[in-house]
């Protein structure tokens, strides 16, 4: 039982076009911004950057973390599309590499007049606040944090595709590799909760607005990049099936997809509303800055779009049945998502050091373009690599008979 | 309230189960319903029962049970009974969301449970009949509905071929009834 990938020209072009876009957009944004006179220029293009680079990165993340926890669940209905969050999981290291170098510049490099206008935490400067949190806000904390994070990350997305590919090269109704990727899996777990759920995006995206804080803050991005991430794979599967690729998958498969993609819609609502509630009810006002800034400052068009097109039109339109067992229907919601939840990150990141200078056009959609460009582009080329149905899975037979 | 009558099969194995049911459906007869001692995968599908619209029910109720809350809180603290809460406006929705959400739930979950039990026919204190008493051990009991026009003896003979280890007439109340516990069996029809 083989299934090989073959990237048709037009994806391949596709990809190679958004990638294009990207460059391109990124080359005349640095000729504009960086050349410019006008330090918010500067600021807003490391800013677009860290925001996608940390964006893709996490939700391709998310990828090997839904192998981990179907691993350890033994969940069977997941087999049949495995190679996706597998193929993403093993271009981690790519996101990684481009998210560190940004990051990693952005702490040590990056200063607009002397000041360093992203993270103000590396010169306090006498800010009696971040003196206090210098012993956890440093340089050296936050560079060893990212090289060590991403490295870990990076090491995980690529042997969980090795053990895969053991897998299907072991001897017939041998179940060794599984339990080895089991094993894996209980590690992985581990580090992903030590990092992407509590202390990462406290350093990478929180510490943009250094004197405010929220202990939900990791969780909350977390939910926004689970979820993006189970749409990014749905709207691989939805290709590869259109394709004619894996014969495997049914509605079945798409439908439990489309619940993963509704209940975690509903599920970064509920992180996300408790967060706002908690400042919104105590009204401390070193707390309510932030919250100030985004809702009734000049973010607050896109402060309730990102309300709507996460919570809202998920629930309403993902709901019922027939519409998670629907291509059509599922493969929107997932492009909606990830634009959304793209938009949930722009308003984590700008507010702080752009305020009301903030811009919402062709440098950031460009940016997008071209990750969104290279996410396909090395996708598809590890989908290639292998075939397509696991082979040799103890659990393919489940997956086949998966009933949602 | 309607009294029938029905012919009654019991089987000892759902290997044997399934294709009689298949047979029963296949043979034209009124397949009223099947009886097992634990939930039986696949069986539904069987007996070709339908998705029911119990979620939509789930939803309905859960709407209500939104603007009830809604409604009601936002009657109590800006007509009925404003309190200043730390200077916030009387029409605080995030604080209302809690407890909004908690009414969703539990409208949804309860007004579902009584659903559930209308569709089955099922209530605590309401009398059903029993075809089999080992239809809750280790028979699986399948009840077709029959009148006084049908062959009885055909039937049974029908059953019997489809394995059936034991075969019964009977004549019982179809639906769930209330309170009725003065009612002797066996039931007459009318």
């Amino acid at each position: 039982m083989t299934e090989r990938f073959e990237i048709p020209a037009r994806l391949r072009n596709t990809s190679l076009a958004l990638i294009a876009v990207g460059v391109l957009v990124l080359i005349l944004g640095g000729v504009t911004m960086l050349g410019g006179h006008d330090h918010h220029d500067k600021t807003r293009f490391w800013l677009v950057l860290l925001q996608n680079s940390v964006f893709f990165l996490l939700l391709s993340v998310a990828s090997v973390f839904i192998q981990a926890a179907a691993s350890l669940a033994q969940g069977g209905w997941i087999v049949a599309y495995k190679r996706v969050p597998e193929a993403i999981g093993a271009n981690v290291w790519i996101f990684g590499l481009i998210a560190g170098a940004i990051l990693i510049f952005i702490a040590t490099g990056f200063s607009v007049d002397g000041h360093n206008t992203i993270y103000h935490w590396v010169k306090p400067d006498g800010d009696k606040i971040l003196e206090g949190k210098s012993a956890f806000l440093n340089k050296e904390m936050f560079i060893g944090f990212t090289i060590v994070t991403i490295a870990l990350w990076s090491f995980f997305g690529r042997k969980f595709r090795a053990l895969s590919l053991a897998q299907e090269n072991a001897p017939k109704n041998s179940t060794k590799v599984y339990w080895t990727m089991f094993k894996w899996s209980a590690g992985f777990l581990l580090v992903y909760a030590l990092t992407q759920m509590s202390t990462t995006p406290w350093l990478w995206i929180m510490s943009i607005d250094a004197h405010w804080y929220s202990t939900m803050f990791s969780w909350y991005t977390f939910a926004s990049a689970f979820v993006s991430g189970m749409s990014v794979i749905l709207l691989f599967v939805v290709f590869l099936k259109n394709n004619g690729n894996l014969e495997l998958v049914t509605k079945e498969h798409i439908h439990d997809l489309g619940k993963f993609m509704f209940a975690f819609s509903v599920f970064w609502t509920y992180v996300w509303f408790a967060q706002y509630m908690l400042i919104w009810y105590s009204n401390i006002p070193e707390e309510t800055t932030y919250f100030k800034m985004r809702q009734h400052g000049p973010y607050s068009l896109i402060w309730y779009s990102v309300f709507i097109i996460n919570f809202i039109m998920p629930i309403l339109i993902l709901m019922a049945r027939p519409s998670k067992r629907n291509y059509f229907t599922v493969t929107f919601m997932a492009m909606v998502i990830i634009f959304g939840h793209w938009l949930d990150f722009y308003i984590m990141t700008m507010p702080g050091p752009l305020g009301k200078h903030w811009h919402l056009g062709w440098y950031e959609l460009g940016i997008f373009m071209g990750f969104a460009g290279l996410l396909i582009f090395v996708v598809s080329n590890t989908l290639t690599k292998s075939s397509l149905v696991p082979g040799n899975h103890p659990l393919l037979k489940e997956a086949m008979l998966h009933q949602s | 309230m309607a009294i029938k009558k029905f012919a009654v099969a019991c089987y000892d194995d759902e290997e044997v189960l399934f294709p009689a049911v298949k047979k029963v459906r296949n043979s034209g007869y009124k397949l009223h319903d099947v009886y097992t001692p634990f939930p039986v995968h696949g069986l539904d599908g069987a007996l070709g029962l339908k998705e029911t619209d119990l979620h939509v029910a789930g939803f309905i109720y859960g709407i209500t049970g939104t603007s009830t809350a809604v409604g009601f809180m936002s009657w109590i603290f800006c007509s009925d009974w404003p309190i200043n809460f730390g200077g916030k406006p009387h029409w605080s929705l995030p604080a209302f969301i809690p407890i909004t959400f908690e009414l969703t739930v539990l409208f949804a979950a309860v007004g579902m449970v009584l659903t559930f039990c209308y569709l089955n026919q099922i209530m605590p204190g309401v009398k059903k009949h029993v075809f089999h008493p080992r239809q809750t051990d280790d028979l699986f009991v399948v009840a077709l509905e029959i009148n006084d026009h049908t062959n009885e003896a055909e039937v049974i003979n029908f059953l019997k071929s489809t394995g059936a280890v034991e075969t019964s007439v009977q004549v019982a109340e179809s639906e769930w009834w209330f309170g009725r516990w003065d009612k002797k069996e066996p039931y007459e029809l009318a």
